[in-house]
């Protein structure tokens, strides 16, 4: 497939010199064709619906933005450069282009990796095609629905939304207490525990045999575990065993330090048994709150629930707060565009000669070297243009950050792009100041604009 | 995308074979034991969003309000099609219609005239060629937003704010640079003898452009035709500004309907999910040409 890709070359070499003020000339046209093409009145009328196009709805736009961002939100009365000054000093238009440079910073250098780890591991792989076609998809999909997309992803309840669910799924296997924040002990005379350092302990020493019941108070209804069953006394047999439980019964009734029938067990939490300061088992409670250490050796030990049961249950990080709504877009731009910098890439590793890899492996180079040094230099051409097309993507981007963004996020996510359609059309109805930001996006794209065109004539010269 | 990597990649790895020792060898293999997992958990990654959306378009808003949509593995009794009933007796068809509307028309017009530009710039002589080309170059990136202020204006002017025509017009004009610029870079690959036998013989030029230049052509009109057609149909910028209601497309219907994103679910599920079916068909169908459009637009 590459082999068309690579740019058709021109037909037949250059044979003339060409007037043309300047040796890049784009076209390397046969000098035979002089002689026998149309009159430049056939060319002209071949070019007039796209001159006229192009002129009319790009090259006038240009001209008028640069002169409407002269003037004020009316068009009326002339502000000079007064609507760029407010674009450097508003404080939200400020926290606008400090958004566009981590974009500019942070999305280009991600994109551009993950496409060259994926172009490298693809060749590892027999269904290549496959993965390509997968990572490759979102391109074909709308930035409209991409939005939707990660905005169901990025859900902030763990049991809606993918990514905290895999966090919190992740969390919980390396620290698997259930958190009852604000919960504490039953206190007192009668109660057989007391609070110490924010967790749990008993009183007294206790032995193995003998039922440890641990009474809480406290347990909000948000926090109780959907799965959580009636306390049971703990019954005898072997090893230290107690209860948890939530010594509340609903409706009222029940005595206090005794598990009385409608009082639910505390699952989740975490058990040590401890002998001279030093942490001797752990045991985590189950649905109906009975612990058991097992395989504990005989003695005496006191009981403590630690500090980590009672705080807050891991419930994922907030991405779509004011803090985390950048990066999260910013990973639905990378899901976008990984596949674009994959096929590119891979296609620029397809046309790297075997033989100069081959040879510096015989002289003994490993991977990483061959890859390091060979590999990347001759890939650079392409990661470079990979590279700049996600710098000019990140500095329009506008439909993801629109979509993404709740509302009363996207102050703190504002782009440059989307703030032009805010001040101009969303509400704004600033026109003088959205040309300015208009002319603003145009000024940040024009040193692209120029490589462009220097390295189209290079490559035509 | 595929010929080259496949062979590729067993030459990749086995070369240095014969040379190495066992150890090295079993090194290999874990490696790429532990690249196949890895490639596999990274595929996942990137298709659960999208199987998430669908997932979700299938249930009622009370079950996605109650819990996740991998639930559905333990309790596929609860998927229902009754969102996309519903969307579809909204009206929402109408906008799917919009979008076609406005898509169709403006694939066409941009291959005929970007076709005609490209024709004169590769095979036509005439002053200032080179630097006009050079000018759609460097109009290739120029950001959307510079026009939406002047062109508001100047159809308001003119009447057509709003309409669907204005949409088009649009689109088609933004869509140029980039269609000139790759049908003429595949227009100068055409072999110099064939059209100058065609002029030899008197063919005028626009008989020689539809009948040689243009079928000869096909595959980059064809790569051309895919982009801008998904790149039209997906977007939403340009019908937010241009399109008013009666004319919306999808995209700027469904974007209406994200203020209320929990109890609208319903709708935009489906509607996302609709909106995306016909881009990847095309993408499926012509991805090989997908792909040639994108690398000859940027690699170049």
């Amino acid at each position: 497939m590459t082999e068309r890709l690579d740019g058709p070359a021109p037909a037949v070499p250059r044979e003339e010199e060409t007037s043309r003020g300047g040796a890049s000339g784009p076209a390397d046209t046969p000098s035979t064709k002089l002689r026998l093409g149309p009159s430049p009145a056939v060319a002209i009328a071949f070019l007039l619906p796209a001159a006229l196009l192009l002129g009319v709805w790009v090259v006038y736009p240009i001209v008028y933005s640069l002169f409407r961002s002269l003037f004020d939100a009316s068009g009326t009365g002339f502000v000079g450069l007064g609507n760029y000054a407010t674009i450097f000093t508003d404080g939200n238009m400020l926290t606008t282009i400090r958004n566009n440079l981590i974009w500019v910073v942070v999305a280009p250098i991600v994109v551009t990796t993950l496409g060259l780890i994926f172009a490298v591991l693809t060749e590892r792989i027999r269904w290549a095609t496959a993965f390509k076609l997968i990572v490759f998809m979102p391109m074909a999909v709308s930035l409209m629905a991409a939005g939707v997309i990660f905005r169901l992803v990025y859900d902030e309840a763990p049991d809606k939304g993918v990514a905290n669910a895999i966090l919190t799924t992740v969390h919980d296997t390396f620290s698997s207490s259930q958190g009852y924040p604000e919960a504490r002990p039953r206190e007192g005379a009668q109660s057989a525990v007391a609070a110490q350092n924010g967790g749990v302990v008993t009183k007294q020493a206790v032995q193995a045999g003998q039922p440890v019941l641990v009474p809480i108070v406290g347990v909000k209804p948000a926090v109780m575990p959907k799965n959580a069953q009636p306390a049971k006394a703990p019954t005898g047999g072997g090893g230290l065993a107690g209860t948890v439980w939530f010594d509340f019964t609903p409706g009222g009734g029940g005595a206090p330090n005794q598990v009385d029938s409608g009082e639910k067990g505390l699952p989740g939490m975490t058990v040590e048994a401890v002998k001279d300061g030093q942490v001797a088992g752990t045991a985590t409670t189950a649905e109906d709150g009975s612990f058991r250490f097992e395989g504990l050796p005989a003695g005496s030990y006191v009981v403590r629930l630690p500090q980590s049961n009672f705080k807050a249950a891991y419930n994922g990080l907030t991405w779509l707060g004011p803090t985390l709504i950048t990066p999260a877009i910013i990973g639905a731009f990378v899901w976008v565009w990984a596949g674009f910098a994959m096929v590119l890439i891979a296609a620029g590793l397809a046309a790297i000669p075997r033989d100069a890899l081959e040879a510096a492996r015989i002289d003994g180079a490993t991977e990483w070297q061959v890859f390091r040094r060979i590999t990347i230099p001759l890939l650079s051409p392409v990661l470079l243009v990979v590279f700049v097309t996600m710098i000019i993507n990140t500095l329009k981007v506008f439909d993801l950050v629109f979509i993404i963004a709740p509302s009363s996020v996207q102050p703190q996510a504002n782009v440059v792009a989307l703030e032009m359609w805010r001040v101009a059309f969303g509400g704004g109805n600033n026109q003088g100041l959205g040309s300015a930001l208009a002319i603003f996006l145009l000024i940040l794209v024009l040193p692209f604009m120029i490589m462009n065109i220097r390295r189209f004539r290079r490559e035509n010269a | 995308m595929t010929t080259a990597t496949a062979t590729a990649a067993p030459a990749g790895l086995q070369t240095g074979a014969p040379r190495r020792g066992l150890a090295s060898k079993i090194v290999d293999r874990v490696g790429s034991g532990v690249v196949q997992v890895l490639m596999v958990l990274l595929g996942v990654f990137w298709l659960v969003p999208t199987i998430g959306l669908f997932v979700v378009s299938l249930r009622t808003v009370d079950v996605n309000n109650a819990e996740g949509w991998w639930t559905v593995f333990t309790k596929p009794a609860e998927l229902t099609i009754k969102n996309y009933s519903d969307l579809l007796a909204s009206g929402f068809t109408s906008s799917f219609w919009n979008t076609v509307a406005i898509t169709v028309p403006t694939t066409i017009l941009v291959i005929g005239i970007a076709a005609m530009a490209a024709y004169a710039f590769a095979w036509m002589e005439f002053k200032g060629r080179d630097s006009l080309f050079l000018v759609v170059v460097g109009l290739l990136i120029v950001p959307i937003q510079i026009a939406l202020i002047p062109i508001a204006a100047m159809y308001g002017g003119m009447g057509i704010f709003g309409s669907i025509p204005g949409v088009v017009l649009f689109h088609t004009a933004f869509g140029l640079p980039f269609a000139i610029f790759l049908l003429r870079n595949f227009f100068v690959g055409i072999p110099a003898s064939l059209l100058e036998a065609a002029r030899m013989d008197g063919a005028p030029e626009w008989k020689i452009f539809v009948s040689v230049v243009f079928p000869l052509g096909k595959p980059a009109i064809a790569s051309l035709g895919i982009f801008q057609f998904l790149w039209v149909w997906n977007d939403m910028l340009i019908a937010l500004v241009f399109a008013n209601p009666e004319n919306q497309p999808m995209t700027k219907a469904l974007q209406s309907q994200m203020r209320q994103f929990g109890s609208n679910i319903d709708i935009l599920s489906s509607g996302a999910f609709l909106s995306l079916i016909i881009p990847l068909i095309l993408f499926f169908a012509f991805q090989r040409y997908f792909v040639q459009g994108m690398m000859a637009g940027s690699v170049k």
